[in-house]
């Protein structure tokens, strides 16, 4: 495996100037990334999460070379991003969710085009590719239209294809399925997934919406004023949150003490005791079944998955303790 | 080699796609290029007004005034075509193009200008070299194979001043967003200035525009050399072939000015 990205101790500061009195204007420090350190490898999808004004988009900034950073170590694709910005554009693919790569007063055809000539890609290579995205993307409908009479859906659509024509080796995607509708929320994740599963394109995602993490990364990053404060798995952010997977048994009567199980405590009782949700800590399913069988005749078993939107909202409020 | 060829093909297709845009309802593109050659057309007829109730401006007699006048006219309008949309810079930065080109393996600034060329200015540029033409022939100009070269030079090194200009005052945008004032009485500013001789103006303005910035080798000097006289403000005759070597310590000036300032750039929100 080899390191596609490599941040060490990134770091952006601005100063803004704020309104103090009638005249007066005050510049104040505002520390947009404080000390980010982040390795990625090939082929990794990785979800880079935080509330609003955490950081997120400042550092996809700093990766991809349009911001330089105030501080830190950074090297995407072995180069640095700022200073080698044009030959790093060649080797990478954005996606802002509000912002446009596509010349809005022209068809959208002919903008796949122009970016052929922009990252100089041989004919060939792009119609190959563009025949791709028109099949996994459904783009025949629209490509002679105008990008600015497209609709979000389909511009988003266009906006990935976009990316994505010149062979990127990594592919950053800032909310790319902020304000779509279902149907086209279903299509870019699908679309996503289909490219992380081909395991060349490493996909670094920021978004509001956390199924598009469970639905295509393994891996996640949360941030908050501008430091990771989770990088692991999503199990181990539930592990680390205390949030289980929970069992729930409905029986066909009631039982007058729900029984104790080992590494299964008993979260709650429903429906006047003829439903009990265990909460799984370090029993599995079967263990749970087998300790109820013998006291009750089960009628059903169900498994709830636990909810990673309650995990982020509280690991948002959580204060950090920085030292 | 490739590498050079493949880059140029790039801003070439954003050349074209530019001129499709913006060519694509035909009547109207034709009443704009006619309606752009009003500003300029004004500027020419005010030092005409000037000239109907005094014979001589600053020393200068207005055949010697138009041949400042023409040179004028014609590299600003140029710059003006090719580069004057950069001053829309804060715009860019709050549409998100500028970090869309940044996204790019060309050039930021080069980018920019082709995405947004106003075509329709094409007809003031080539109003401009109309006016240059006729003044030098109207100016009894004697004609030697150095003052040619410099007819031909001082224009373009007028372009690639202005331009400069042009650039130079767009980026103070990048630290400081309501600059357009300032901008544009450097850049329009200017233009004034080297319309007329730099004799007419005085004190520290005339010290600032002339030499600090160095308007006065746009026009002034190289019409000196051209008509072959002295400078009333005695420097000497090699001023007058100034004119490139100014462009380029501007054009330097303006590309390190604008390297700083995408350095400093800080994007908006999201």
């Amino acid at each position: 495996m080899s390191l596609v990205i490599e941040a060490q101790g990134l770091r952006k500061e601005f100063t803004v100037r704020v309104k103090a009195g009638r005249l007066r204007r005050e510049r104040r420090r505002v520390i947009a990334v404080d000390g980010i350190d982040l390795r990625v490898e090939r082929g990794e999808l990785l979800g880079y999460i935080g509330p609003n004004g955490a950081g997120k988009s400042t550092t996809l900034k700093m990766l991809t070379g349009v911001l330089t950073p105030s501080a830190g170590q950074v090297r995407v694709c072995g180069l640095r991003p700022v200073p080698q910005r044009t030959r790093l554009a060649l080797g990478i693919g954005v996606v802002f969710g509000q912002r446009s790569q596509l010349w809005w007063d022209l068809p959208l055809r002919d903008s796949f085009d122009l970016l052929r000539h922009v990252y100089r890609v041989p004919a060939a290579e792009h119609a190959a590719r563009l025949r791709r995205c028109r099949g996994l993307l459904d783009l025949d409908g629209f490509l002679d239209i105008p990008v600015r009479q497209l609709s979000l859906g389909q511009r988003m659509r266009g906006e990935l294809t976009a990316a994505l024509l010149h062979g990127p080796r990594v592919l950053f995607l800032d909310e790319p399925t902020i304000g779509l509708d279902v149907v086209s929320k279903q299509a870019v994740r699908g679309f996503l997934a289909e490219l992380g599963r081909a395991g060349d394109t490493t996909l670094v995602l920021t978004t509001h919406d956390l199924a598009d993490i469970e639905r295509l990364c393994r891996r996640l990053v949360v941030i908050d004023h501008g430091r990771v404060v989770h990088d692991g798995t999503i199990a181990e952010l539930h592990r680390r949150y205390g949030s289980r997977r929970l069992v729930v048994a409905e029986l066909d009567a009631a039982l007058v003490t729900p029984p104790a199980l080992p590494g299964a405590p008993l979260e709650r009782v429903e429906a006047d005791g003829r439903r009990l949700v265990y909460a799984l800590d370090s029993a599995g399913v079967a263990e749970v079944v087998a300790g109820l069988a013998g006291l009750a005749t089960l009628r059903d078993i169900s498994i709830l998955e636990p909810d990673i939107e309650d995990v982020v909202a509280r690991l948002y409020r959580t204060p950090i303790h920085s030292d | 080699m490739a590498e050079a060829g493949g880059t140029l093909a790039a801003y070439r297709a954003l050349l074209r796609a530019q001129a499709r845009a913006q060519t694509a309802y035909r009547t109207s593109f034709v009443i704009d290029l006619l309606g752009n050659v009003g500003a300029t057309v004004f500027d020419v007829v005010t030092v005409l007004v000037l000239y109907g109730v005094t014979r001589e401006l600053g020393g200068f007699t207005l055949r010697e005034t138009l041949v400042m006048v023409g040179l004028t006219a014609f590299a600003f309008a140029t710059a003006d075509l090719l580069v004057g949309n950069i001053e829309r810079l804060p715009r860019y930065v709050r549409t998100g193009l500028l970090d869309a080109v940044l996204l790019r393996p060309l050039g930021a600034l080069p980018q920019l200008l082709l995405m947004d060329l106003p075509l329709r200015k094409v007809s003031r540029g080539l109003f401009g070299l109309a006016v240059w033409v006729t003044a030098l022939a109207g100016a009894g100009i004697e004609w030697t194979p150095s003052r040619v070269v410099l007819a031909v030079v001082a224009p373009l090194a007028g372009v690639l001043f202005f331009g400069s200009v042009f650039v130079a005052t767009a980026t103070v945008s990048f630290f400081w967003v309501e600059s357009a004032e300032l901008a544009n009485s450097v850049t329009y500013g200017g233009r004034d200035f080297t319309s007329y001789p730099v004799t007419v103006f005085a004190g520290w303005f005339r010290a600032a525009f002339a030499y600090g910035l160095g308007f006065a080798f746009v026009s002034y000097q190289p019409a000196l050399a051209l008509l072959g006289r002295a400078d009333p403000l005695g420097l000497p005759a090699w001023a007058g072939w100034a004119a490139p070597g100014v462009a380029l310590v501007a054009l330097a000036g303006a590309g390190a000015a604008w390297r700083v300032g995408v350095r400093h750039y800080r994007s908006t929100g999201s």
